[in-house]
């Protein structure tokens, strides 16, 4: 079992090296420093001196891959590819635009990130799981037939209606609970409700017909119709024996995210003004913060390859047939 | 008119992805188990209705993407006598569409800003000065919105009914002239009486099922009478804050989604076939270094590496703007990029289907067969491989599209889906977000947007179920 983990992390780093590589290549092959330090600077202030300015303030006066003009070991590490790419797998992300440390904000904003997405994960889960096993215990019934139609249309509804029609209802008509806004401490529980109840209302649809369909593959095989034989009650059939086996391909689909709920949800932060991740990143798209928006893909990647291991594991854990070798 | 034929780069795109659809019916129409899984569809109430709706936005997507640019009144160009080959070049910058033709009434009558639906008046004050010099704060009257009634608030019920009642004849016609023309069809194809097939028509026991088919088109003939018969004389959406008629922007923005969920498919699919099949197929390091790509496709989070994208597209276009000769050429531009790169970040679900299902199939007897016979591994792929994973492609094309539409409101939204300057439903629910906190609030632009995008993913979503059932042999 170690040596496994010890082999899938190694395996991880080409994987990171390939990430890294392609963010590479999209902020400063397809586009050069020039071309980005004129964007920033405005049509008006273009000019060659500000562009230099520009560059050598974030050390992107250098050569890409190759400084020719350095010797020995520089020559390879006084690029920007070295600076920019190879220091973020010690972390180090270095500097926003607006000068504050990209790792220490990060961890700032981890927490209130962490705070709406783990209640949204769990009650998610349980939510959508008992209402596919409903669908599953009256199938082939009107209740199955309609479940099934409203997962469908809920599924279809634009995940920003939920936000925008949830905000509107909730806290404007029923003025139950702020529009948005974050407090640190337990008073943040009053600003977190409704956008978890919102994502977990969000997710049903779909979430719930994929469930009901690996419960309903389940409940075909031949281990159920024993466990009926021997006189258990439907109940007991669902509950002891379908829903245990049904959620080794649950637990693939969904272990993965885990790690990825440290990202937060971009939407939903920043319709409720949550300072997560999220919508540090959505600021940093809209401000074209590129140093921002490199260092959430960087986190992101190691974050699901994280997820990845973390299904493996897990299916060691429920599923004793498999052993990882 | 005087007019000049514009081709965007996703109208060219959109025209090659139909002629491929006419081409792959003609296939269907040769291939047995290809018939047979189709008329399966057909046989369905739902297939057929959904697949009525969808032709429905099809056609508007369709008129909207036959461009071109208006010839310019001469006068506009020269105020004396203009030479006649000096006249020639003048052609409007706008870049129009036959739907905007077709629509002319609604995107001309601009009104000022905000009025409900069917209103009368501005939905904001307004500060007038009374004959007598006296200043008061009134809703002025819309320029087109019921300008045809002297007093909205008492007329206005009376005359929408009647409107109404017009519109549901003229539908009615419509829909008796398609309705006679089916039961025409199946009359001669079962070489029948005409009151037989009109009963089977109506028992619904034909082979597929046209009575589904002809109820749906006959709801959406009933909603575009009434929109015909009302948009001429109310906004029947309402406006929005430049006073465009947001049921006209409704209709642009089907254009957008189509080619957002249809294009992006098309971008990907010769990868992921292409890929899936020869790393399922060859093994070794091929099936090695293409799932080394698409694992490192997959870690990267996609709308992180899409928000990457296209910040970077954003600064080449942004440098670049010699590429582009109208406003209409550099959003499409952007349409185009963004169909791409979501092609690149989405085309890894579908290859690593093919890749496991080419495993399996790779084993089979006839594979073996063909391989002993000597056949080429090229041949073998085409000839073996390809046609049966076909299933696999058909149900992820229509599964992806419904969720492509989705995703490109919340990325307008973020700022990084379409150009601001294109209409679509991402670009409408952005507008209108801004207007929420009003009071009293401003709901209709938003309502139109989701109630359309709803209906495009829902009849979308229920059309990929019945495909996936006809298609995916392990469903009875």
């Amino acid at each position: 079992m170690f040596a496994y983990i010890v082999r899938r992390l190694l395996y991880a780093l080409p994987i990171l090296i390939g990430v890294n590589l392609i963010t590479f290549a999209l902020f400063f092959v397809v586009n050069s420093p020039d071309d980005m330090a004129r964007m920033h600077l405005g049509v008006k202030r273009v000019t060659p001196e500000a562009i230099e300015r520009w560059k050598a303030e974030r050390g992107y006066d250098r050569p890409l891959f190759v400084n020719t003009q350095a010797d020995g070991r520089e020559k390879l590490t006084d690029t920007i590819f070295f600076d920019e790419s190879l220091r973020m797998f010690a972390f180090d992300f270095g500097r926003a635009d607006d000068g504050r440390d990209i790792a220490q904000e990060i961890r700032d904003r981890m927490r209130p990130s962490l705070a709406i997405a783990l209640p949204t994960f769990v009650l998610g889960l349980f939510v959508s799981v008992s209402f596919a096993l409903m669908l599953v215990f009256f199938r082939a019934s009107y209740l199955d037939f309609w479940g099934v139609v409203l997962c469908v249309a809920m599924m279809s509804i634009s995940s920003l209606f939920y936000i925008i029609g949830g905000q509107w209802l909730v806290s404007k008509v029923w003025a139950l609970v702020p529009i948005s806004g974050y407090a640190p401490g337990l008073d943040a529980a009053r600003f977190l409700v409704l956008p978890v109840l919102i994502s977990v209302v969000a997710g049903i649809g779909a979430n719930a017909r994929w469930y009901r369909t690996i419960f309903l593959e389940e409940i075909s095989k031949d281990y159920v119709r024993t466990a009926r034989a021997k006189g258990l009650s439907e109940l007991a059939v669902l509950f002891r024996h379908v829903l245990k086996n049904a959620m080794i391909p649950i637990l693939t689909g969904v272990v993965v995210v885990i790690p990825l709920l440290f990202m937060g949800s971009l939407i939903v932060e920043s319709f409720f003004g949550i300072p997560g991740l999220g919508s540090y990143t959505i600021d940093a798209i809209n401000a074209q913060d590129f140093a921002v928006v490199r260092a959430m893909v960087f986190i992101g990647s190691v974050l699901y390859i994280v997820g990845l291991l973390l299904t493996d594991i897990s299916y060691t854990l429920v599923d004793p047939r498999v052993r990882l070798e | 008119m005087d007019f000049r034929f514009v081709l965007l780069w996703t109208d060219a795109l959109f025209f090659v992805l139909l002629a491929l659809g006419l081409v792959t019916i003609v296939y269907v129409r040769r291939s047995q188990p290809l018939r047979a899984a189709w008329r399966k569809v057909g046989s369905r109430a739902t297939g057929m209705a959904t697949a009525t709706i969808l032709l429905a936005f099809l056609a508007i997507g369709l008129a909207d993407s036959l461009h071109y640019r208006p010839a310019l009144p001469a006068a506009a160009v020269d105020g004396g006598e203009a030479p006649a080959d000096s006249r020639e070049a003048a052609y409007s910058s706008e870049v129009l569409s036959a739907l905007d033709a077709l629509l002319a009434p609604l995107r001309t009558r601009l009104e000022k800003t905000y009025s409900a639906p069917f209103a009368g008046e501005l939905y904001a004050r307004e500060t007038v000065e009374l004959p007598d010099g006296e200043q008061t704060r009134i809703h002025p009257r819309l320029t087109y919105g019921a300008a045809h009634l002297d007093d909205p608030e008492t007329e206005r019920a009376q005359d929408i009914a009647s409107r109404l009642g017009n519109g549901a004849a003229a539908a009615f016609g419509v829909w008796l002239v398609a309705a006679l023309a089916v039961t025409a069809s199946l009359a001669r194809r079962r070489g029948r009486g005409w009151t037989e097939a009109a009963s089977a028509l109506v028992r619904g026991e034909t082979v597929l099922a046209w009575r589904a088919a002809l109820v749906t088109f006959g709801a959406i003939l009933l909603v575009a009478g009434a929109a015909v018969a009302l948009g001429s004389h109310y906004h029947v959406f309402g406006t929005d804050k430049v006073g465009q008629d947001v049921l006209y922007l409704s209709l642009k923005s089907v254009r957008t989604a189509l080619i957002i969920g249809t294009l992006t498919t098309l971008v990907m699919l010769p990868f992921a076939v292409a890929l899936g099949i020869m790393a399922g197929y060859l093994g070794g390091w091929v099936d090695d270094v293409i799932q080394y790509l698409y694992t490192v496709l997959n870690a990267i989070p996609g709308v992180l590496l899409i928000a990457a994208a296209v910040l970077m597209m954003q600064v080449v276009i942004d440098t670049n703007p010699q590429w582009f000769a109208t406003a209409a050429e550099r959003a499409d531009a952007r349409l185009l990029a963004l169909c791409l790169i979501l092609g690149i970040t989405s085309w890894t679900g579908l290859c690593r289907l093919l890749r496991g299902e080419t495993l399996k199939l790779r084993e089979l007897d006839y594979v073996h067969a063909a391989r002993a016979f000597g056949v080429g591994t090229a041949a073998i792929l085409r000839r073996h491989i390809m046609p049966n994973v076909m299933h696999i492609v058909m149900i992820a094309l229509v599964m992806d599209f419904s969720g492509l539409v989705l995703a490109e409101a919340v990325l307008s939204y973020v700022g990084i889906g379409v150009d601001p300057g294109t209409i679509s439903f991402g670009t409408m629910i952005n507008m209108a977000r801004a207007e929420l906190a009003r009071e009293p609030m401003v709901w209709w632009s938003l309502l139109a947007a989701f109630a359309f995008m709803f209906v495009l993913v829902l009849s979308a979503n229920l059309f990929a179920d019945v495909v996936r059932d006809a298609f995916d042999p392990r469903r009875g």
